[in-house]
């Protein structure tokens, strides 16, 4: 494999004082530039250890092509990315094309993970720095390179369209006609960024490369990779997570036409056939008798009991500031309460799929994943082959948001294949895929607040409890009882508060899996924080904004989103009855936002989200049309979330199955958006998650406003409600 | 038996039982993988594809109940006025995000469009429910639709 190659002779190559880059010849003439981006802890690479992570071929036709880290799944990456190598490199956008990175978490490591991943909303946050210093750099050597064959100084020449430019003569050469001879030119230790005002593509609304493919079929997901000859399967996993298959009778199934085998596992059963209608109707035709196994009683109850329980107990210090025990004991008031969160499924449009070949000595894996070289990890243990031997070819997601950070149904798959001759695409059904989800955790919280006479806060107390997906998924993030995920939006928040302390309790749930969701630990905690510092507003008769405002002195750039979104919401103008306004600030994944919900309860409780008005400085924005469909988006999925997102348990089964029980927020229901930016210089922060922590508590603050009735518990209940 | 069906203006043998579901038949069967799977029972919209130029879940439509109907897929719809303005629209308003719900999404708008060249926002809404985005793309959506809706008064 070509980056294989590379990156074994980068110790031999042209490598940067800095030590980020190395240069070097691809096969046909070509310039390949590789780059190693930072990891999270901020070590630099030294030349010993130059490990690069992202690619970038110039070809001899010109072509520019970038293999990296990171994989699109609708945040519109595959697009952005390229703009900071197109900026610097003086190429137009269309000139740059992506490949899939193919599975090695040694090359393709995501700089703020350590592990080759998408997710945490960080692709634009890792690569904002050194992919527009490697587009520069590669500028810079295509043009020595040309100054070199012209024999003039490399000041007389600029790029422009993919060219290199002699001002005094006005010749032109080509970056194909120049890239083998860059390849040999020294890497500049230092290159010269654009400022903000020579940008000419950041900043810009540039189109989004993967529409047209979008709109005409021809994407291609992992559901439709199609080796030749792939048969398809569907499958039954045990209802209660941890049973096993007791017996099968497949006479039924056996005789449908296209039903070609039955695979049984120990706690799963598939039926292959030639098509997926067959397959499901051979799996409906199944008896199946499962032997349920140690949580066949399990119920959501028994979660949320354990969970309170575990926060009558001391936990982890996540953060302290101050005492707060004893700036609670002063104060004049004290506000109590316990916030729950439910299970929540991924619900990507696309099920769970993944389509694979055993062979002799080797496995072919088709999917579309977040997270690769984890897919050809855990597909090589399942298959008792070695890592190498395990090949993956990745695809575009049909939505991610974090369930494709998994690998079970690779594992799957995998487990099935090897009793199949030939490929097989195993594909879940809609209930298979609610049903057998890996979970956005169950969490519980015990908060408490104490007011001192003018309401002020001067005491703030906060423990909580739930599942750490990080202590399961990269134990090493998980230290001391704690990982950053779970506790972020509940430390660290955007107010001035004296006397801080919050405690996090690891508690694993028996029987439901839990894994990341969009936002996962802020989707929680900022509906906790956000909802009970309206509490405390409500406890001093103030007003939400107006409250805020107060504690964020020493954060200018927080009270300037929160004045914004109050401002173009018409905050404090009044409402018809049964309306109300909510507001929600915060300060995760590196972005800040302010949203303010307008929301109407009916008679009968339900509630209708009409309009959300967003405000948000994430840095530096790259391109303003994806963090616009960003932020549309991350407040659908909140929002679907808050009226509507929950997992029960029930008799160890989960009880929702399709979209009729596991409902989705549809058209009729869309609220009309607004979203504003702030304009701002510094680097740029998250997007893909932030619209969907900030809008649950915005929409449970409204309902407040409109019925006086506080939200603890997710998802709205219209029987609170109902007037 | 083998059932023929027009798909997309050619006929196409299909040998599979009565009741499998046109969205397999496409999909497996044809290799024509843009119409795409969601739910299964018609309660998200994905699999929707034209039958006379209606639109209807395909993975509800058994193969033995198409007849000589003629089905349109998303592969197809581009060479329709209504689907080619549709899609135009969305490229306009950069719509798709994972995009694995466009298909479906497009096929419904382009059925509404044909039908009702100016559709009012309600209208938008009785066409365009039965359509899951996971994404949230429903704002975009809308505006797109009423985007293609005015190209058409345009005679365009």
């Amino acid at each position: 494999m070509i980056l294989d190659r590379i990156a074994s002779r980068a110790s031999d190559t042209n490598l940067s004082r800095r030590n980020f880059l190395v240069a070097s010849a691809a096969a046909g003439g070509g310039f390949v530039l590789s780059l190693s981006l930072p990891l999270a802890s901020g070590e630099a690479a030294s030349s010993e250890n130059f490990a690069p992570n992202a690619f970038i071929r110039i070809g001899s036709d010109g072509s520019i092509t970038l293999t990296m880290p990171y994989v699109e799944m609708g945040q519109g990456t595959y697009t952005s990315i390229p703009m900071l190598i197109a900026e610097e490199l003086e190429v137009g956008l269309k000139q740059v094309r992506l490949e899939h990175a193919p599975p090695n978490e040694k090359l393709y490591a995501n700089p703020l993970l350590g592990v080759q991943a998408t997710g945490n909303s960080n692709a634009m946050r890792g690569a904002w720095m050194p992919f527009r210093k490697a587009g520069a750099t590669a500028r810079e050597m295509l043009i020595a390179a040309a100054a070199k064959r012209w024999n003039v100084d490399p000041k007389s020449c600029h790029a422009r369209d993919g060219e290199v430019i002699h001002q005094g003569s006005g010749r032109g050469l080509t970056y194909g006609e120049l890239a083998a001879d860059a390849a040999k030119m020294p890497v500049p230790a230092n290159v010269t960024l654009k400022t903000p005002a020579e940008f000419k593509l950041i900043g810009t609304s540039a189109k989004r490369l993967d529409t047209a493919s979008k709109i005409n079929g021809s994407a291609v997901y992992g559901m439709d990779a199609r080796p030749p000859g792939v048969k398809i399967a569907t499958l039954a996993q045990s209802p209660v997570f941890g049973g096993k298959v007791k017996s099968v009778d497949d006479t039924a199934a056996k005789a449908i036409k296209g039903v070609r085998r039955i695979v049984r596992l120990d706690d799963a059963v598939a039926v292959v056939a030639d098509h997926m209608g067959a397959a499901k109707k051979g799996l409906d035709a199944l008896k199946i008798d499962w032997d349920e196994g140690a949580h066949a009683s399990l119920s959501t109850q028994d979660v949320a009991r354990e969970l309170e329980q575990a926060t009558l107990k001391s936990g982890a210090v996540a953060q302290t500031i101050g005492d707060a025990d004893k700036a609670m004991a002063n104060a004049a008031t004290k506000v109590e309460a316990m916030y729950q969160v439910p299970f929540l499924a991924h619900a990507t449009m696309e099920p769970m799929n993944c389509t694979v070949h055993v062979r002799k000595d080797e496995c072919e894996i088709w999917i579309g994943t977040q997270a690769i070289a984890r897919v050809q990890a855990m597909a090589a243990k399942a298959a008792g082959l070695p890592a190498d031997k395990v090949i993956v070819h990745n695809h575009l997601i049909g939505g991610g948001f974090g369930r494709r950070l998994e690998a079970d149904g690779a594992v799957r798959a995998v487990e099935i294949a090897k009793q199949v001759d030939g490929p097989v695409k195993v594909v879940w059904t809609r209930e298979e895929d609610i049903q057998h989800d890996m979970y956005r955790p169950y969490w519980f919280d015990r908060i408490a607040a104490g007011l001192d006479k003018d309401g002020k806060p001067i005491a703030w107390s906060n423990r909580f409890a739930g599942s750490s997906v990080i202590a399961r998924w990269l134990p090493p993030g998980f230290k001391d009882g704690l990982d950053p995920d779970s506790t972020e939006g509940a430390i660290n928040l955007v107010y001035d508060f004296p006397n801080f302390h919050v405690e996090y309790v690891r508690v694993e749930p028996p029987g439901v899996p839990t894994a990341f969701w969009r936002s996962v630990g802020p989707s929680h905690n900022v509906f906790v924080t956000e909802s009970f510092v309206d509490e405390l507003a409500a406890a001093a008769n103030q007003d939400p904004v107006a409250y805020r405002r107060a504690l964020l002195d020493k954060n200018p750039r927080a009270k300037a989103v929160l004045d914004l979104a109050a401002d173009k919401a018409g905050w404090g103008q009044p409402l018809p009855k049964g309306r109300g306004r909510g507001v929600s600030l915060q300060f995760v994944f590196g972005s800040y936002l302010a949203q303010v919900a307008e929301v109407e309860v009916a008679k009968d409780g339900s509630v209708r989200v009409h309009r959300v008005v967003c405000a948000m400085d994430c840095g530096t924005v790259v391109n303003p049309d994806t963090v616009q469909a960003q932020l549309q988006s991350g407040i659908m999925f909140g929002a679907t979330a808050a009226l509507y997102g929950e997992i029960t348990v029930k008799n160890g089964r989960i009880e929702q199955a399709n979209f009729d029980t596991y409902q989705i927020l549809r058209m009729n229901e869309a609220p009309a958006i607004e979203v504003h930016l702030v304009k701002s210089p510094e680097p740029p922060g998250g997007m893909g998650e932030t619209g969907t922590s900030a809008i649950v508590p915005a929409i449970a603050n409204a309902v407040f406003a409109a019925t006086g009735k506080r939200l603890r518990k997710m998802p709205v209940d219209a029987n609170v409600l109902r007037s | 038996m083998a059932f023929t069906v027009n798909i997309n203006g050619s006929p196409h043998s299909i040998d599979v039982d009565g009741d499998t579901p046109l969205l397999w038949a496409l999909r497996d069967v044809l290799g024509m993988t843009g119409t795409k799977f969601g739910c299964g029972v018609a309660l998200c919209g994905a699999c929707t594809v034209h039958v006379d130029g209606t639109a209807v879940r395909s993975c509800i439509t058994s193969i033995d109940s198409i007849g000589d109907s003629k089905v349109t897929t998303i592969e197809a719809i581009g060479t329709t006025p209504a689907g080619a303005k549709i899609q135009e629209a969305w490229l306009d308003h950069e719509v798709p995000q994972c995009g694995y719900c466009q298909s479906g999404q497009i096929m419904s708008a382009s059925a509404l469009l044909a039908s009702n060249p100016h559709p009012k926002d309600s209208d938008i809404d009785d066409a365009m429910s039965g359509n899951i985005c996971r994404c949230g793309t429903y704002v975009r959506i809308r505006e797109a639709i009423k985007l293609a809706a005015q190209s058409s008064a345009k005679g365009g």
